[in-house]
């Protein structure tokens, strides 16, 4: 059997269709069986587990897993191997589920034990466990934006479990092997362990092997004559440790070593898996670090060479060589993808950066090419690529308006998961800053109902980002926008999102009700038609348990509509708001005694109508008794606040 | 690679960029290198801060900044343009300023430069050298190196590599492997291992194209030539190939003068004999005819060299009979491996081994009318494998390695002193003769051939010999090196080899010639990746 089926796929599911695994199992798992003929039933099985994805369901069908653990028990080296080569194959296969490992828990430790018999079973026990201990979103290295619902379900996940098990310790020495192989699956087994692990890293960086730290174990790994996968897999152990700050960002070994390690594998020699691999891991190197991005951003020409990852496949390619134009296809996504996040991690922070991004040829229009992409991937760090160059003044005002970035992003607004959804809402914040040209357009399309439906969202981040667009979109807005915004948020949203749990929604909110209630027409007019529910929120919040900011918010939000004409009577009738105010005058913060301040001043203010009566008012309440205090503060902001009110009254 | 830090300080105080002061490196960059790399760290950026680091070739005006004019490249400060040879510049990197450490990178192999900033590789710009062997030369230099170039450098090696490694071979099914076994095999043919030949070709399915009882005469002839039993390898070599040495009146004589010489080193068997040791070895070489006169025996003959010695003579004793035996042997050390695992370049350093080779090569040379270089090659790989001095140091050692027959050579190690022809007098005499002979036939030749300064000049280096006391000593006591013994050993074999129709070298020596000129080669006309493959490399 076993030389039947050897690289034939045909005879091996011939065999399996014939019922040849129950048997081979029945056979594997007997006792009585001799040690040999149960070593060659583990590797005929894992000859057929070889084949075809169908052929490892077949064998998953079986519960060959189990089976092949309990083979582990065994005494005998060369069934131990067998096994261990059986379940390598099956769980380096896509369709194996990784917690399938997972489910019996002295698994684990017993895998542990058998790493020191042989150079075989480190092979395909450091094999086992960096397919089986991947995260769920491996591919979106770097930008994982949403917890992992499932892993964090089943308690703790993969990592955790086998660093819990010593893994660490067990694998460190392996890196040394003398076997190639060995030594670069324990190194794989690292890079997948430390992947955003913190408590991996940190325990990484100080782990030395033969009186070498692992930090200069991977450093030489990542020499130039190494092997390519090795170089690139110690990069990445080094990325997650620098990301996990286990490392420094200025440190030589991440700067002069890892760095430009990463960006040669962004190179034209590199395969093109290696590139993707390359651009996404040095992306998450960099995201966070604006000197990182600097140095990259002028090592070998980085963000031109990325300009080659669009074009996939080739002209040439498609007529030449249809095996080379599947293979080109098969990546092109994939490269898109990893461009598009780098660039992304690159311009982040510097605005020379950007500009160079932009300037690549025919960047922008990529970028708008890539949103509208059927690949959730291309499109998400597309609009994250995006949401990064958005953050430039002059790139809003010039290739953003060049190239009406807001339509195609508009519509991938539309209709898209929340994922990408938060990108592009952020990104439409920008947008729809008042120095923007985009922002006319963008309303014109509608955007206003798009941003009120976020706000209803579940997701707090979509929330967060459709009050703050619609918060600048309010900024020094015409009358008509602002009652376009109030209808399409209706009072009751309103209310809702000022009770909202998340501060960062309610200080938005209070944002953009201070930006509503800006220019005195646009403060009477509101407060003719909301002035009573208005009244009610600001007086809720501030009876309520909340930060300084969000009160200063709200004493900002009073005096706004203290400044209207009619609106001023709205706050003089009420007297509640009035002993909120004079308390806020003598609050301990002075933030908070100035916009009380702010709120005084614009009522007494003389040359208006009605001043004489607000302030006889006012001065019945003991205003100016504290006026008269404050202007002996030693804060002078507040000082020159209350001599000023004060003056309203000497006039 | 590393010059000592240069510090250079510009003092023009105009304003165009015609007052630009250049400094050029003196040493152009040897394009046989295959990477180079130098770095400038700028102290300060001075008053406008143009600034241009680069390459240039010789005569490039040195007023202007590098790139701005032909054969020149240069990375300027103030826009962080490249220039190549034009007074436009190309966006390239990022401006530099006081502080910074630029590099510049050359690489010779693909004909690509790079800059460096702090240590950032800026990216690959393509040199347009006209000619790749065209010399540029480098304006400053210093260590150590902010940029890992040695990283850069394994890189370039390990492709090199395995360039070399993957070369396509011939695509035919086994023609590759039939090939090299044919190559292994005619190598151990042609130096006679006559035993492995055999096996070898048994175990590949091979034919051997000599016959057995041919190698195992090349081989014994060959053997008694590396004992230094020259006088029955003459016989042997007439007696199995009669026409070979009457046909070659040149290798007759260059057989005899290093007959003369073994006579004074006393291996030779006519003087061995002489000297009261009758060598065994008779009975491994029943064919061969022995057919010594019978000098006398007498040890009475008190004849006194010294009539021939100049200088330090004295000190040489000749005890006669009593110590002949002792010292009839004369230390060895038979260098008997032609594994050419070293390299003549490896050589150059050791000084007296650097002379044995020039000394041997004319020996070579003058025997040889085609093919010199090859030969050269081939035998100079042996002397660099040997070190033995022993003889010019006056201490002997032995370090015999032949096999089979040769055990019956007696090895004393613990001798220490060695004596003209053995120390037996009948010896000398023999010797003395012998040399008149030779002189008489070295007229001969001359009258029936012309002139050959080559023969001349190795008569008259032989003879020299006797001019000292103590001739191992003297200046030209090289000749009486075993190693010595060698070229003549592989002229005599190439040329029965010839008379068979055969090679006279092995292919595996012609390949591996081949393959060291061709490096050789490739560094003379400045192709850079030779710096990273050596033939030493490959064999193991």
């Amino acid at each position: 059997m076993k030389n039947a089926v050897i690289g034939n796929n045909k005879q091996k599911a011939n065999l399996i269709v014939l019922g040849a695994v129950p048997r081979l199992l029945y056979l594997l798992q007997q006792e009585t069986s001799s040690t040999e003929l149960r070593t060659e039933c583990a590797v005929v099985l894992g000859s057929l587990a070889m084949g075809t994805e169908n052929n490892v369901k077949s064998l998953l069908d079986c519960h060959i897993i189990p089976a092949l653990l309990q083979g582990l028990l065994s005494p005998d080296l060369k069934f131990i191997e067998a096994c261990l080569r059986c379940l390598r194959t099956i769980f380096i296969s896509p369709v194996t589920p990784e917690d399938l490992l997972y489910t019996d828990a002295t698994v684990i430790s017993h895998l542990m034990a058998l790493l020191s018999r042989s150079r075989y079973t480190q092979e395909y026990i450091c094999q086992i466990f960096s397919h089986c201990c991947k995260l769920q979103h491996w591919h979106s290295c770097g930008f994982k934006s949403l917890p992992q619902p499932l892993l964090c379900a089943n308690g703790p996940d993969h990592q955790t479990i086998l660093f819990n098990h010593g893994a660490v310790q067990n694998i460190a020495h392996l890196l040394v092997s003398t076997s190639y192989k060995v030594r670069m699956q324990a190194l794989k087994c690292f890079s997948v362990l430390a992947f955003e692990n913190p408590q991996v890293s940190m325990t990484l960086v100080n782990v030395s092997v033969d009186g070498e730290l692992l930090p200069q174990i991977f450093v030489k790994m990542l020499q130039r004559d190494k092997p390519i996968e090795m170089q690139l897999t110690s990069a990445k152990c080094l990325t997650s440790m620098c990301r996990a700050g286990a490392i420094r960002t200025d440190d030589s070994c991440i700067v002069l070593k890892t760095l430009p390690c990463l960006v040669r594998m962004c190179s034209k020699e590199r395969l093109l898996e290696e590139r993707v691999e390359g651009a996404e891991t040095l992306a998450y190197l960099i995201e966070t670090d604006v000197e990182l991005q600097r140095i990259a951003s002028i090592t070998d020409h980085l963000i031109v060479m990325l300009a080659d990852y669009f074009k996939y496949p080739s002209s040439v390619s498609a007529i030449t060589d249809i095996k080379r134009l599947d293979h080109d296809l098969k990546h092109a996504h994939e490269l898109r993808q990893a461009a598009f996040k780098l660039y992304a991690s690159l311009g982040a922070n510097d605005e020379d950066i950007r500009k160079k991004i932009i300037e690549t040829e025919n960047m922008m229009d990529r970028i708008v090419n890539g949103l509208s992409e059927s690949s959730i991937k291309v499109r998400l760090a597309a609009v994250r690529c995006l949401h990064s160059l958005s953050r430039s003044v002059q790139q809003l005002r010039t290739s953003f308006q060049d190239h009406a970035v807001w339509k195609p992003l508009m519509k991938v607004l539309q209709n898209a998961p929340n994922e990408i959804l938060v990108v592009a809402s952020s990104t439409l914040c920008n947008l729809l800053l008042e120095f923007s040209p985009s922002k006319e357009p963008i309303l014109e399309s509608g955007a206003i109902e798009l941003l009120c439906s976020l706000t209803q969202s579940e997701n707090l981040a979509l929330r967060v980002n459709g009050i703050w667009a619609l918060m600048n979109m309010a900024f020094q807005a015409e009358q008509k926008i602002k009652s376009d915004i109030l209808r399409g948020l209706s009072t009751e949203q309103l209310f809702q999102l000022l009770s909202d749990s998340d501060v960062n929604v309610l200080m938005k909110t209070l944002g953009l009700l201070r930006n509503l209630l800006s220019t005195r027409p646009h403060i009477d007019h509101i407060m003719s038609t909301h002035g009573k529910q208005i009244m009610q929120a600001v007086t809720l919040i501030l009876e309520g348990e909340h930060n300084i900011e969000v009160k200063e918010q709200t004493l900002c939000i009073l005096a706004n509509i203290a400044d209207g004409t009619t609106a001023k009577e709205l706050i003089m009738t009420n007297d509640d708001i009035l002993q909120k105010i004079k308390y806020y005058m003598s609050h301990s913060n002075a933030k908070l005694q100035l916009a009380a301040m702010f709120c005084i001043s614009n009522l007494i203010w003389n040359e208006e109508e009605g001043s004489q009566e607000r302030q006889d008012k006012l001065r019945d309440m003991g205003i100016v008794d504290i006026l008269h205090k404050l202007s002996q503060s030693s804060d002078p902001n507040l000082c020159d606040k209350a001599k000023t009110a004060l003056q309203q009254y000497l006039a | 690679m590393y010059y000592r830090e240069i510090k250079i300080q510009t003092q023009c105080h105009g304003k165009t960029p015609k007052d630009a002061a250049s400094v050029r490196a003196t040493h152009p960059i040897p394009a046989a290198c295959g990477i180079y790399y130098f770095e400038v760290k700028i102290v300060s950026k001075g008053r406008d801060g143009y600034m241009g680091i680069g390459l240039s070739a010789q005569g490039v005006n040195m007023n202007r900044l590098p790139g701005w004019d032909k054969h020149s490249y240069g990375y300027h400060g103030d826009d962080g343009h490249s220039f190549c040879s034009s007074g436009t510049g190309q966006p390239y990197g990022p401006t530099f300023t006081t502080g910074d450490v630029i590099g510049c990178c050359v690489n010779l192999i693909n004909n690509t430069c790079f800059y460096t900033k702090n240590g950032h590789s800026l990216g690959m710009e393509k040199l347009g050298l006209q000619t790749p062997g065209e010399v540029v030369d480098a304006n400053f230099g210093q260590h150590p190196f902010v940029f890992d170039i040695e990283d850069y450098m394994r890189e370039w090696r390990t492709k090199i590599q395995a360039q070399i490694d993957r070369f396509p071979i011939g695509d035919r099914e086994g023609e590759w492997q039939t090939m090299i076994q044919k190559m292994v095999s005619s190598y151990l043919v042609h130096h006679g291992y006559c035993a492995t030949a055999e096996a070898f070709a048994r175990s590949t399915d091979q034919t051997v194209l000599e016959e057995l009882a041919s190698i195992k005469n090349r081989q014994r002839i060959q053997k008694l030539v590396l004992a230094g039993r020259m006088g029955e390898a003459i016989e042997t070599t007439q007696q199995l190939y009669p026409s070979l040495l009457e046909r070659n009146p040149n290798l007759l004589f260059a057989l005899k003068v290093r007959q003369f010489i073994e006579m004074v080193n006393g291996t030779d068997s006519e003087v061995r004999c002489l000297g009261g040791h009758s060598p065994k070895s008779q009975d491994s070489y029943p064919v061969s005819p022995r057919s010594f006169s019978s000098p006398s025996m007498s040890p009475s003959h008190g004849m006194n060299i010294h009539n021939l010695a100049t200088g330090k003579g004295s000190s040489t004793h000749f005890s006669g009979f009593e110590s002949s035996c002792s010292n009839g042997v004369i230390s060895n050390k038979a260098h008997q491996s032609y594994c050419h695992s070293k390299h003549t370049t490896t050589s150059l350093n050791v000084p007296e081994l650097n002379n044995i080779n020039v000394s041997r090569s004319q020996q070579v040379n003058s025997y040889t009318s085609n093919d010199v270089d090859m030969e050269t090659d081939h035998y100079s790989n042996g002397v660099a494998e040997t070190s033995s001095n022993g003889f010019l140091n006056g201490s002997s050692k032995h370090d015999h390695e032949m096999e089979e027959c040769d055990t019956e050579m007696e090895v004393d190690s613990s001798q220490l002193r060695r004596q003209l022809c053995g120390g037996s007098q009948a010896a000398i005499e023999r010797m003395i003769h012998f040399g008149r002979e030779l002189q008489a036939m070295s007229e001969q030749l001359r009258r029936e051939c012309g002139k050959n300064t080559a023969n001349k000049k190795m008569l008259k280096d032989a003879f020299s010999l006797l001019a000292y006391s103590d001739p191992w000593s003297s200046p030209v006591g090289n000749q009486l090196d075993p190693i010595q013994r060698e070229p003549v050993c592989s002229v005599l074999n190439s040329a029965i080899l010839e008379t068979h129709n055969l090679p006279k070298q092995p292919p595996l020596a012609l390949a591996m010639g081949q393959a060291s000129q061709c490096l050789g080669l490739m560094a003379r006309s400045g192709i850079g990746s030779c710096a990273f493959a050596t033939v030493e490399d490959y064999l193991h």
